[in-house]
């Protein structure tokens, strides 16, 4: 069994929204039958096929990182949750439609990633305000997926739809909204699901292939920073 | 929360309450006439018994069964039916308490109030005595158990590694399923006899195998559930030992100090009324004030400063027990609320903060001085008040003395798990 190499994806949102669902619909192609309340994290992975179709196709492993609670946790919650944000390749932003706060609150949520993960590489946070500027140059891709589709009635969903379309731009980010307790949504060939392998392929390649030689350096930047601060411990 | 009516009885419900505390200042203050008073009164208990008997339940009941996807159909019926339940029993609770009285009638307002009193002093107590040993507790930091950042370093590295091993472990388990897949897509291009004969022998090692991955995955994930929240603990006390040592966390300790020790009173309070069966006829104010006067011989004008200081008593009290309340109530608000749920829940939060209001008026009494518990009696009927200072002390008794076992249990676990030496 050849081992391959691994990325890492973290799935945040509020409590309730479904991402343990979504991670099991991911995972198993099959529905989460009796969800229950995470706590701490949960991880499952995916074997993913890189550049499916073509000759250089290649297996990695995704693994997913559910990572439970609300963004107005206690302090001490959150600094335990920060050990799960280690070496971030990709985050999935998971809010529910049906709920408007869950989308409200993605902000912090990607903030609490981002901030956990971006040593100090200049990424000022201009005291937890929303500042379109950093997602721009976020050299980490995001995907934001909304869940519970189906409970949304008929005459609301084109709202809903511009809602999330304007969410979906601000991030800088892909969307997908469905519904996790109906496998048709991620079927091979929709375009659910051809967005989720893009976004997947976006991951690998931010990972191991490096395009740009100004994020080589940017990269490498980033590791001397690192080494910095932890030679002033 | 988003239906309307929800939301509206829930502030009704608050509104009321708030307005019998009002009152009860009023008494103290003099303001406004009495007859005024007296009818305010009347009206006041009328609304919130008539909302908390009738209306709450009813929709609590409703929203309880349309959540219950079978019963969809008929859901004003089986709420009526979960309403009648809930009457029969409340009804039924009034029997083995001695609040009987042979000369009022079935619908009558002490009958009601007696109910609503006796749930709602059962509520009061056990809150307040568990309140009553945890603050303590908590605020002391004579408690605090010494939290080193080692210790958390430590934790995290040991839920770190559980993370990975569980990721190691699931990796195994996919990759032997998509195996398992392909190679039943090969299978079948395979022409029967043979290819069933292959997959019978070639499969069950496959599965057998990942059966035994998935429980040690599974044991895996408990252990790194149960590390988490050690961490988050750890980190919690970490942070209040940080706190302590400010200046906000200094005064606060000294605060701690003081209701700790008027904590341990009322216990023992609560044991002597109990011990000795009676209940005290004046207040805890105006006895202070007399002994005071009596072994210090200060000429202090009893009534006068009396007057004042209850007042203020009372208002602290009222004042922190609503803050209490309303802060816990957010706070298992949040902990346990979902869409689904979440209006059942504000329902049954509005009926608990109506009762414990209720019942919270009934026990002022006993702080108020003489004159004031007048019109408290007037207005109330003949309830047999100091069956209820009994019940409460009892409850109080008993709440305390569990949780200060519970605490002990698990203060005593916690420490030997991580302490460095």
């Amino acid at each position: 069994m050849a081992s391959l190499d691994r990325v890492k994806v973290l799935v945040l949102g509020d409590s309730g929204v479904g991402k343990s669902s979504l991670v099991h619909l991911l995972c198993h192609n099959q529905v989460l039958g009796n969800p229950s309340w995470t706590v701490g994290c949960s991880v499952d992975v995916r074997v993913h096929d890189y550049k499916e179709g073509t000759p250089e196709e290649k297996a990695y492993y995704i693994e997913l990182w559910d990572v439970g609670g609300s963004v107005g946790s206690a302090s001490s919650v959150k600094s335990t949750r920060a050990v799960f944000y280690n070496s971030v390749n990709g985050i999935i932003l998971v809010h529910d439609l049906t709920n408007k706060k869950s989308s409200q609150n993605l902000h912090r949520w990607s903030l609490e990633a981002l901030n956990k993960d971006s040593s100090p590489t200049g990424v000022i946070v201009s005291n937890g305000d929303y500042d379109r500027e950093q997602f721009a140059e976020n050299p980490i891709p995001l995907l934001l997926i909304g869940t519970k589709y189906d409970q949304i009635p008929e005459n609301k969903r084109n709202d809903v739809l511009a809602r999330t379309a304007f969410l979906s731009e601000d991030f800088n980010a892909e969307e997908i909204n469905l519904d996790c307790t109906n496998p048709r949504y991620f079927a091979a060939g929709s375009s659910n699901a051809v967005k989720l392998s893009r976004f997947f392929d976006k991951v690998i390649e931010k990972r191991y292939f490096i395009r740009d030689p100004c994020q080589a350096t940017a990269f490498t930047d980033k590791k001397r920073f690192n080494f910095k601060s932890l030679h002033y411990d | 929360v988003r239906q309307y009516v929800v939301q509206v009885v829930f502030s009704i419900t608050f509104a009321f309450s708030c307005t019998m505390f009002e009152l009860i200042i009023f008494e103290i203050l003099g303001t406004l006439s009495t007859a005024s008073r007296y009818f305010h009164w009347k009206l006041n208990l009328y609304v919130i018994l008539l909302v908390l008997i009738f209306v709450v339940p009813f929709y609590i009941g409703y929203f309880v069964v349309s959540n219950i996807r079978l019963l969809q159909r008929q859901r004003l019926l089986f709420a009526c039916v979960v309403w009648f339940t809930f009457m029969y029993f409340f009804w039924k609770l009034g029997d083995p308490f001695p609040i009987l009285s042979p000369k009022h009638g079935i619908l009558s307002i002490e009958q009601l109030i007696s109910r609503v009193g006796v749930i709602g002093v059962t509520l009061m107590a056990l809150l307040s005595g568990f309140g009553a040993v945890n603050c303590p507790y908590t605020y002391m930091s004579y408690f605090l158990r010494n939290v080193t950042d080692s210790d958390i370093l430590a934790l995290e590295r040991r839920l770190q590694q559980t993370m990975d091993m569980i990721v190691s472990k699931k990796k195994r388990i996919a990759m032997t399923r998509r195996q398992m897949y392909q190679r039943g897509e090969d299978q079948s291009k395979q022409t029967g006899f043979w290819g069933i004969i292959k997959s019978v022998t070639s499969s069950p090692s496959a599965s057998e195998n990942l059966s035994l991955i998935q429980q040690e995955v599974d044991a895996l994930e408990e252990l790194s559930r149960q590390l988490f929240l050690e961490t988050v603990d750890l980190q919690a006390t970490k942070e209040r030992i940080e706190y302590s040592k400010t200046f906000q966390g200094k005064y606060f300790n000294v605060l701690g100090y003081f209701f700790s020790i008027y904590c341990v009173w009322k216990i023992f309070m609560a044991t002597i009324n109990i011990v000795f069966d009676r209940v005290g006829k004046t207040d805890p104010v105006t006895r202070g004030i007399e002994i005071t006067v009596n072994y210090l011989g200060i000429q202090f004008d009893v009534k006068f400063w009396s007057q004042h200081i209850s007042f203020i008593l009372v208002g602290i009290i009222i004042v922190t027990s609503i803050r209490g309340l309303l802060i816990t109530l957010t706070k298992f608000f949040y902990a346990i609320s979902s869409s689904k749920s979440s209006n059942v829940i504000v329902l049954v939060l509005a009926q608990i903060m109506g009762m414990y209001f209720v019942s919270s008026v009934l026990l002022i009494r006993m702080s108020m001085p003489l004159e004031y518990r007048t019109i408290v009696t007037e207005v109330l009927g003949e309830l047999q008040f100091n069956f209820y200072h009994r019940w409460f002390d009892v409850i109080f008794l008993v709440s305390a003395l569990s949780s200060i076992l519970f605490l002990y249990l698990a203060h005593k676990q916690a420490p030997e798990k991580h302490m460095t030496p």
